[in-house]
């Protein structure tokens, strides 16, 4: 079992590096291809697997100059408690008086726990092209698989928790830049797609559980795992707006009104994406 | 100056629905959109500032503008195009295939000095044998062949180009002359790919 993971773990880097596409804008028509061809080869295996395992090395190591593990970081349910955490973030996290996704919040607790520097990790959240995944993305890979078949449950019982997903709300159908693109313009109609992708009409409870349950996700055609606040970010480019601060308050609202949209839903990530 | 007036009006009657929620007591949700976005590259913090239009359309379709404030934008819209300076509406086809296949330009991801893309096959299917299609906007596949060229069909397409919201008031397709998406070069370019018989569009 271990060796059969790790054969199929080098054939599938390998592969990866022949299957994978550039990115081009939203002229992204090779890449259900790419995800038909990966299908054929390498079936519902999901090399966020061996990304899960790296973020759980990271997650028990000492690390920082604080010389810390993240052992005893509070994703909510409290210190260390893992199973479930995810499907219930974003949240109102009382030591900090903030909501806070998953993404902020172990950016917090690799801050107090561990002394790295925030401005370091919110520099350079999501890893470049080609290169190994960022300490964020295995870590947020490994902390949602221990969220798989726990049903989606998002709060909304904290004033600011609701007033998150009033934000996010509000945000999806604000239309802005040159384009005049909102999220509503890409993500409202069910059935439709852009150029071969299929658009998921987000504002419909059943497409909005399928999505953001998924997250985050092995992207075949870049080869790692991408994580929420990486989606919201590319879409807002993709939007023609200036670049979404991680962590920002419009970023936790998005994920908080999605989150909301898919409660109920049995979490499935790290899911499988084109 | 006409122009500005026009607008001045329109704001006015938005300010109005706006003024009222907050007297009603609701508070803007959004609160500081600014405070979450960075400047990057070519995309300026400005373009989070909404025009009326975009300030009207931000809502769910089920709750659009009041026909009121719609005449008021399809008015200002209709005011704003500019027809082709020579009369001239088509360019040449083949370079308006590019344009309508490219998806690039303007993302804070693209190198500002290559031309920006008019992106028409992300919405809408148009020649037979391109099947990486979008299904945003309607098929235009035959355009040219179904419609013909008459005056009224070249200004009302050029139209539809340079501001969809001439004719429909929250439409969700770019206003590639208005918002100086495309040169007036490509959008004749586009025109032609639409219009040309001997474009793959025809056939
Ligand atoms: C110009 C069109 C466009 C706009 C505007 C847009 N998106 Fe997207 N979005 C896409 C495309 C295309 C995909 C699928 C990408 C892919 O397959 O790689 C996508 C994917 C997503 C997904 C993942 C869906 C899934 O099933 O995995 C989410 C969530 C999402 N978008 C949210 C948003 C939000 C929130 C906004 C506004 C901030 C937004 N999008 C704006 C085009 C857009
Ligand atoms: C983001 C999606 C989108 C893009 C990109 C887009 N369109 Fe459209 N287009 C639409 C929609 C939606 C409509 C339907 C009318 C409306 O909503 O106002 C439309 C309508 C049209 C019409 C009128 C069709 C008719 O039956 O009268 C023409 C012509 C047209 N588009 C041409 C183009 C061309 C040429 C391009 C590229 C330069 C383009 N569009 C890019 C979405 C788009």
């Amino acid at each position: 079992m271990k060796i059969d993971k790790s054969i199929f773990a080098a054939l599938a880097w390998v592969s990866l590096a022949v299957l994978t596409v550039p990115d081009s804008a939203v002229a992204q028509d090779d890449g259900d291809n790419v995800f038909a061809q990966y299908r054929e080869m390498f079936g519902d295996d999901n090399p966020a697997e061996l990304i899960e395992l790296q973020g759980e090395d990271l997650w028990s190591q000492v690390r920082g100059p604080k010389k810390a593990s993240l052992e005893k970081c509070d994703l909510g349910l409290g210190p260390g408690k893992l199973d479930g955490a995810y499907a219930q973030l974003p949240r109102y996290f009382a030591d900090t008086k903030h909501v806070m996704d998953l993404e902020t919040r172990l950016v917090y607790c690799m801050v107090t726990l561990q002394g790295f520097s925030e401005k370091d990790l919110v520099a350079k959240p999501f890893s470049g092209r080609g290169e190994q995944p960022s300490d964020l993305e295995a870590l947020s890979a490994f902390i949602a698989g221990r969220s798989r078949g726990a049903p989606i449950k998002v709060s909304q019982s904290h004033a600011q928790e609701r007033a998150a997903y009033e934000r996010g709300k509000e945000f999806f159908y604000y239309r802005a830049g040159p384009h005049d693109f909102s999220c509503a313009t890409c993500h409202s109609q069910s059935g439709k797609r852009i150029r071969l992708q299929a658009l998921p009409n987000l504002t419909e409870a059943a497409e909005a559980r399928k999505a953001y349950s998924t997250w985050p996700g092995y992207r075949i055609s870049e080869g790692t795992v991408r994580t929420m606040e990486w989606r919201m970010g590319d879409c807002v480019r993709q939007q023609r707006l200036p670049e979404l601060q991680f962590g920002s308050d419009i970023a936790i609202g998005l994920i908080t009104y999605l989150g909301v949209m898919a409660n109920g839903e049995p979490m499935n990530a790290p899911g499988l994406k084109r | 100056m006409h122009r500005t007036v026009k607008w001045g009006l329109l704001g006015a009657a938005l300010c109005c629905t706006s003024m009222l929620a907050a007297a009603a007591g609701k508070s803007d949700p959004l609160g500081n959109v600014a405070a979450s976005f960075k400047a990057h590259g070519q995309a300026g913090m400005d373009r989070l500032e909404r025009d009326p239009m975009q300030q009207a359309c931000s809502q769910p379709a089920s709750s659009e503008p009041s026909a009121e404030v719609a005449k008021s934008i399809s008015r200002s819209a209709q005011e704003r195009v500019k027809p082709p300076s020579d009369g001239q509406y088509l360019g040449d086809w083949k370079a308006g295939e590019k344009i309508a296949q490219t998806g690039k330009g303007m993302q804070y991801s693209d190198d500002p000095a290559e031309p920006n893309g008019g992106n028409c096959y992300a919405c809408h299917q148009m020649a037979g044998s391109e099947i990486a299609y979008g299904t945003l906007g309607p098929s235009l596949s035959q355009y040219g062949k179904l419609r013909g060229t008459s005056p009224a069909i070249l200004e009302y397409t050029w139209t539809r180009l340079w501001n969809s919201h001439v004719y429909n008031v929250c439409s969700h397709m770019p206003r590639f002359g208005d918002a100086g998406i495309l040169t007036e070069q490509q959008l004749k370019d586009v025109m032609a790919y639409l219009f040309d018989l001997d474009s793959p569009v025809n056939q």
